[in-house]
């Protein structure tokens, strides 16, 4: 009789992960249904962008700076390698707007901002906080999730914008300050290279749907976390790993759609 | 309609999994009283207050708080009722990213449209109550637990409601602390006009303040009485519980196989354990 624990262990994880899937979306439901109090009273939705945009605005901006700077220099020894260094600008540009912008943004404030919604939720959980408002009436979905949700969905394509910018400046000021590209150069091929809706606005819908993923990541981890010190810990440490996949993924799957090449 | 018992429980059964943790619980709690409700830990005690206030849904009985059915109602019914209850959570529960001004004003900001100076006001009352309006400004890390539990008590009571819940309000307080949170309920009872309930295992203190018991044991009720009856009691579980005995009905041990067959093995039994 031959033993099949193994796949009997491997068939229940897969349940087990699929159910959890699916409580993730009836949770992304219940907050789109919830949404009215977050929306309608703005202010409560604003601090939560204070929270988790403003306060991540350091560490994307230095972040994007840095990035910018080594696209510069490696964009430049690898372009003069086949004596096209004019097109650096293009280079920097094109891969920052259509990819690092919103990629490594979303993993920064994944670990950033994420982590804080994941931990503050499962905290006013374990501490029954959550159980407090929900006795007063009140509707911790609507009231405590349904803001930190927009908020982050709405600092997300900000926060990609200006990594974006700072990277441009920073391989702006390697190629050109430091290394000596032809300023006019630089800004007019970038100009004639870069297309808004292909280039721009793709790299926008990806920062958007980042922004949905982290969100919804970290209020569900948080609020579906043990109520314990450990178990607000594993839903911290899952809330940034299973963020981090989800943004690579997805940026594949989107790529895939935006940047094809026809036939 | 008038009642005179602002909650009626019938046959309240509840289980958690396939854990039987309620198992026919009968209850009548009067208008006005303070009813403490009492038993080991994990007896099922604050799984009882938890159905009251519609947080767990029972397995079978009812529940009727004020002439409504708790456990058919949907959420917006169970939120509309609510609104009528307040609990003190065990350890207070205070919001912690909020002033103790702005938790005692969370419920009023949320539930009416009243100006800013009025909820101030009333706030102020509130929280003069508890003894605590010199507080106003500190934050929730800045109390100790008695004052946390002073503050709990000011947010559960910021909209006068007609049933206040205590989930076990005497844990983990010093003696002073435990015997004013005992005269503020006492006093807030009767101030608002409210029927309290309250879990807990504190035989003296509640003795003193509340008008009726109810000993639950194994998901049942098992005794009951004023404090004089139970104080006159000769049943066993009653006596072993206001003595604070460790063993007697209540078990100390867990039940469990032989211990000696649990140290040496299955060839110990009949084996004597000296």
């Amino acid at each position: 009789m031959p033993d099949f624990a193994f796949l009997r262990r491997l068939g229940g994880n897969t349940v087990d992960r699929l159910w959890r899937l699916g409580v993730a979306s009836r949770f992304f439901v219940a907050i789109l249904l919830n949404s009215g109090t977050a929306l309608r009273r703005y202010p409560l939705t604003f601090r939560e962008i204070w929270f988790s945009g403003v306060l991540s605005l350091v560490i994307i901006l230095v972040s994007g700076l840095f990035v910018g700077l080594v696209l510069g220099m490696q964009g430049y020894e690898i372009l003069t390698r086949y004596g096209s260094d004019t097109a650096l600008g293009v280079m920097v540009a094109l891969s920052l707007l259509r990819e690092l912008g919103p990629v490594i943004a979303g993993l920064l404030f994944a670990s950033r901002a994420g982590s804080a919604i994941a931990a503050e939720i499962g905290l006013m959980k374990a501490t029954e906080q959550l159980k407090a408002m929900d006795m007063m009436a009140v509707d911790p979905v609507a009231r405590v999730v349904a803001p930190r949700f927009w908020g982050g969905v709405i600092s997300m394509p900000f926060l990609a914008a200006l990594f974006s910018c700072m990277g441009i400046f920073g391989g702006w000021l390697i190629g050109v300050v430091m290394i000596g590209v032809d300023e006019g150069v630089f800004w007019s091929q970038m100009q004639a290279a870069v297309d808004f809706r292909h280039d721009v606005l793709n790299g926008v819908i990806k920062s958007v749907v980042f922004g949905v993923a982290v969100s919804l990541i970290a209020v569900f981890e948080g609020y579906d976390s043990e109520p314990t010190a450990e178990g607000v810990s594993r839903a911290i440490t899952r809330a940034v790993v299973t963020s981090a996949l989800a943004i690579l993924a997805l940026d594949f799957v989107l790529t895939s759609f935006m940047f094809r090449e026809s036939p | 309609m008038s009642d005179d018992f602002l909650i009626r429980i019938e046959n309240l059964q509840f289980a958690y999994d396939a854990r039987p943790v309620l198992q026919g619980i009968d209850m009548r709690i009067p208008r006005g009283g303070i009813v403490a409700i009492m038993g080991g830990s994990g007896c099922g005690k604050t799984t009882l207050l938890r159905c009251i206030g519609g947080q767990l849904k029972p397995a079978g009985g009812s529940i009727r708080v004020h002439g409504v059915t708790v456990n058919n109602l949907d959420q917006a019914g169970i939120y509309a009722l609510r609104r009528h209850m307040g609990m003190l959570f065990q350890f207070g529960a205070l919001f912690t990213d909020l002033s103790v001004f702005d938790n005692v004003a969370f419920p009023l900001r949320e539930h009416t449209d009243l100006p800013e100076s009025l909820i101030r006001d009333l706030v102020l009352m509130k929280l003069e109550a508890v003894g605590l309006r010199g507080a106003r400004d500190r934050m929730p890390a800045e109390l100790s637990g008695g004052m946390a539990r002073r503050v709990a008590l000011a947010r559960a009571v910021a909209l006068d409601p007609a049933l206040i819940m205590y989930d076990e309000p005497f844990t983990g307080l010093d003696p002073i602390s435990l015997g004013i949170i005992g005269q503020l309920i006492r006093r807030l009872n009767s101030a608002l006009g409210a029927t309290s309930i309250m879990v807990t295992h504190d035989i003296q203190e509640s003795l003193l303040i509340v008008d009726y018991i109810y000993f639950i044991a194994a998901g049942k009720v098992v005794a009951e009485g004023t404090p004089d009856d139970i104080r006159r009691s000769d049943d066993p579980f009653v006596r072993q519980f206001v003595r604070a005995e460790a063993d007697g009905p209540a078990p100390f041990h867990v039940p469990s196989e032989n211990f000696a067959v649990d140290l040496f093995g299955a060839d110990a039994r009949g084996m004597q354990y000296a």
